[in-house]
């Protein structure tokens, strides 16, 4: 066999006198890395910078450093297409990843900045006063309507008021990932989180396990192109439906989770034989227009009693105008996935060169939607790359309502941003199913870390609204004014409907 | 109508010389230059300068009062400025304003349209824009005096109009409707036009000065009204502007309001949802619009739209019964973006009486007195104690809880 011209990226070293030759990393390490011969011996190659061994290193021996190899700088042939193409030379194959775009696009959010309050109003201290955060996902009417309760007071006229929506303590959920891509252990902590802090997770197109059934109110059921796992029963467990059309990741592109992914859980789950491809397919092949959304949205209100239907779109060059279509279709919240979105495993061509930035995304759409007086018609989750709470605060700002964090989550659970995902071996027991590797997650410190962190952003969230000089997350949403933009030319300032700093 | 006014200005409609002068302490203490004395109306250059400056918000702190006799009496004028001229300290001279409810008797029906003009050209373009869907029955110089040297104030106008039925039935809308519309249109649209006021019985007079010398100016002691407000302006980031001072108005609605609305980025974005154009750049602009909507589109009643405004804590909400609960939830849920955030204090004038307001956490202050049939509300406790001579109750409104005045027998009740 010929030798690969692609050359290990990272070099493992292990310091010698320290190293206690027990090795617990050959025990750790999903990737093969190590091999024993009276002491570890590791082959650069194979290993991804995921930091399981150096964190379970009881000895602190092990640094994974870039490796030196110099290659003749090219700033047009940069070394990852050089690498690719000696891949794709060797395979024919399409190059294949994981985790969302790593590419050094311009973030808007980095050149978004919050205001605060000075003299002419109070800001608020949130340890001291109350900072509401509560939301709520779903379609509003359009006004209140009540009638004189005959006692001098008034009530909700019948059938009148706030109907179908989900009640969430924090404007934070969790982003769908699959049973299949990721671990039962890391749904499990996800379930576990999302009802200690009064949020959801969200299925994924895998089904809905058994053992998450004790948490359906805080689960959002989703229906892919796939269907897998999809029954009445399936569909009226969840707090909410959503329907899959796209990925931030990979817009466009269906699913595919290999055969040895689908074992004996994921196979009931999933309602497909074990062993067998989960291909999903890039579209719905019942949905090849709006008015067939609009069918397959009324047909799942009718199956569960009109829960809240969503929809998930990739945030793609159009996406105002088909986010408008999709609340004129009848969803009672959108969910936008900008181009920086996470995923299992996606091409890595249409990773990184499809789709537009999520901050883009959300301005349009949500202006779009008062433009044609429809904006209570639905709710706006954003997603695809919410790093912070300060991403979140801007996202809201620009006009979402809540946000849903995928990748964050898995980086609260231990997982380093390999990019392995789509390889089954994660060392952190997160996207595998080998049972090795999954017991590694514990779903009661999982759902610990995950709450900590919905907290943790929550209190951030209630710093900022306090800066602001406002009590309840109600009046930063949309509220563009009090964003400005710093280095943001002056037309991405103007489809963003914020200002400059300075005006 | 002439009463001599106990405030300190001279009476006699003789074009004064500089700032009024009399025999009132605090314009004897007090400097009585203006920050920005404005050379013009709109401030330097052209038209488009109403817009420009409409461009940002304009923060700032402020006295206000109201006052409301249930009864349905008319008060004089002079209330309301004696009121105002106790609270010399929370304007700066850059913006001051009052409104009064039954101040035009003798055309009770007709909505009164009291404009702003920059120009003559201003003028003729607002008649056009006026006639073409209303019947205009009286056109007339709103009378007032001369300012002194150094402010030159804008022409000042009010027309008494009856919308056309044919317009109504052409754009198949309701009279009210009709005149936002129009109002709206001015407002952003004209050059050099604002509408200070446009309800019926009532009107709104307003300019860059202090609240004595606007009421002087405006001869303010010829009118009489069941419902006053006052207001004295500190703006803190922009120089004032005639059309920037409170009362702000829409129909019968004034609002006067001391604070700054936080949340007026999205309150603003929620109106433009329903046709409303936030166009004068200031926060206050907003309040007169979201009662608008929810009092009269929407339907709701008055302390239902303040609930929806000055929105109680979820967790008070939780606490209530599931029928009231449900209501309130509903509420907030939907009126979210209207909700108004941030330090407020405000009255709101109507038809059929006045609500004063404070905001969620009680930021600004606002004290509420009673003396029979007289409701008060104000900044200070001083104004209030300078009107009524002997307050059967006076009272620190609780956050978010309104105090209500409705004018028994009154035609038009809101809510």
């Amino acid at each position: 066999m010929a030798t690969s011209f692609v050359q290990a990226e990272f070099r493992v070293c292990i310091d010698d006198d320290r190293c206690h030759r027990c090795g617990r990393c050959v025990q750790q390490c999903g990737w093969d890395v190590y091999s024993f011969d009276e002491r570890p011996l590791p082959d650069d190659v194979k290993c991804r910078a995921c930091h399981r061994c150096v964190t379970f290193c009881p000895a602190h021996a092990i640094t994974i450093e870039k490796s030196p190899l110099a290659f003749r700088d090219n700033a047009s042939w940069q070394i990852g297409l050089r690498k690719s193409i000696w891949r794709q030379a060797e395979t024919g194959g399409v190059m294949l990843t994981g985790m969302g775009n790593d590419k050094p696009y311009f973030s808007v959010f980095d050149h978004l900045v919050l205001d605060a309050c000075q003299v002419t109003n109070p800001s608020i201290d949130p340890l001291r006063e109350p900072m509401e955060l509560r939301t709520y996902l779903g379609a509003k009417p359009d006004a209140v309507e009540v009638e004189a309760d005959g006692a001098g007071g008034f009530r909700l006229k019948p059938g009148a008021g706030l109907r179908n929506n989900v009640e969430l303590e924090t404007p934070i959920i969790f982003s769908p990932m699959s049973y299949g891509s990721v671990s039962l252990n890391v749904h499990r902590s996800l379930a576990l989180a999302a009802e200690r802090c009064g949020t959801l997770m969200n299925t994924g197109e895998g089904g809905l396990h058994a053992d998450l059934y004790p948490y359906q109110d805080h689960v959002i059921v989703q229906v892919a192109s796939g269907r897998f796992g999809v029954d009445p029963e399936y569909l009226n467990r969840g707090a909410a439906v959503e329907i899959k059309v796209g990925q931030g990741a990979k817009p466009g592109i269906g699913g595919h989770l290999p055969g040895e992914k689908i074992d004996e859980d994921v196979s009931i789950t999933r309602r497909i034989p074990r062993g067998s491809d989960a291909i999903s397919p890039a579209p719905h092949h019942d949905i090849y227009s709006i008015e067939d959304l609009r069918q397959l949205i009324c047909a799942i209100k009718e199956a569960t009693g009109y829960k809240p239907v969503g929809v998930k779109i990739a945030a793609v060059h159009n996406v105002a105008a088909i986010a408008t279509g999709v609340v004129h279709a009848g969803a009672d919240y959108v969910y936008l996935d900008g181009f920086r979105g996470g995923t299992g495993a996606a091409p890595q061509v249409v990773r990184d060169h499809v789709g537009i930035p999520l901050e883009i995304a959300i301005a349009v759409v949500d202006q779009r939607l008062r433009d044609e007086g429809i904006r209570n018609r639905a709710s706006i989750i954003a997603a695809g790359s919410i790093r912070s709470s300060a991403d979140m605060a801007k996202a809201i700002a620009l006009g979402a309502d809540v946000v849903a964090i995928g990748t964050a989550a898995l980086i609260a659970l231990g997982c380093h941003l390999c990019q392995g995902c789509h390889t089954g071996s994660c060392s952190w027991g997160l996207t595998t199913q080998k049972s090795e590797l999954t017991r590694r997650l514990d779903p009661e410190w999982g759902a610990e870390r995950l709450s900590n962190l919905v907290r943790a952003w929550s209190h951030e969230l209630k710093e900022i609204l306090g800066a602001l000089g406002v009590n309840a997350i109600e009046s930063l949403r949309g509220s563009r004014e009090r964003l400005r933009g710093v280095g943001l030319d002056a037309q991405t300032c103007e489809i963003l409907g914020v200002k400059p700093a300075g005006l | 109508m002439s009463d001599a006014p106990t405030y300190g200005v001279p009476t006699d409609g003789a074009p004064t010389s500089g700032a009024p002068t009399g025999g009132d302490f605090l314009l004897e203490r007090m400097p009585t230059a203006r920050p920005h004395a404005p050379a013009s109306f709109g401030g330097a250059g052209p038209r488009p300068a109403y817009r420009a400056e409409a461009a940002f918000k304009i923060h700032g702190g402020c006295g206000l009062m109201g006052i409301c006799d249930e009864s349905g009496a008319l008060m004089p004028a002079d209330l309301a400025v004696r009121a105002m001229a106790v609270q010399r300290d929370r304007g700066n001279g850059l913006g001051a304003g009052f409104a009064g409810y039954g101040i035009y008797p003798e055309l009770p029906e007709h909505f009164c349209l009291h404009l702003m003009l920059h120009d003559e050209r201003a003028r003729e373009e607002v008649e056009a824009t006026l006639e073409r869907s209303f019947v205009i029955d009286q056109a007339e110089p709103i009378p007032t005096r001369h300012f002194g040297a150094g402010v030159e104030a804008p022409l000042l106008w009010r027309y008494f109009v009856l919308p056309d039925p044919h317009a109504l039935e052409t754009l198949e809308i309701g009279p009210e409707d009709l005149v936002v519309h129009t109002v709206m249109q001015i407002n952003s649209s004209v050059d050099g036009a604002f509408v200070a006021s446009s309800g019926r019985n009532m009107g709104a007079f307003k300019g860059v000065a202090f609240p004595e010398e606007i009421a002087h100016f405006y001869r303010l002691e010829e009118y009489e009204a069941h419902t006053w407000l006052g207001h004295n302006r500190f703006p803190t980031n922009t120089p004032g502007w005639w059309g920037g001072a409170h009362p702000f108005n829409l129909l019968d609605l004034s609002i006067v309001h001391n604070g700054e609305i936080s949340s007026y980025g999205i309150n603003s974005r929620y109106l433009e949802q329903f046709g409303y154009k936030c166009s004068l750049g200031t926060d206050t602009e907003v309040i007169a619009y979201l009662f608008d909507l929810m009092l009269r589109r929407h339907g709701l009643p008055l302390e239902l739209a303040c609930d929806a405004l000055a929105s109680p804590l979820w967790s008070e909400i939780d606490r209530l019964p599931p029928e009231e609960r449900e209501l309130k939830r509903s509420l907030r849920a939907v009126y979210g973006p209207a909700m108004l955030n941030g330090p407020f204090a405000i009255v709101l004038g109507f038809s059929g009486g006045m609500v004063a307001l404070n905001d969620r956490i009680k930021l600004r202050p606002l004290v509420a007195a009673r003396q029979g049939s007289r409701l008060m509300v104000a900044s200070e406790e001083s104004s209030i104690r300078e009107v009524l001579d002997a307050p059967d109750e006076v009272w620190a409104p609780r956050a978010g809880e309104p105090v209500i005045a409705r004018v028994r027998g009154a035609s038009r009740v809101v809510g």
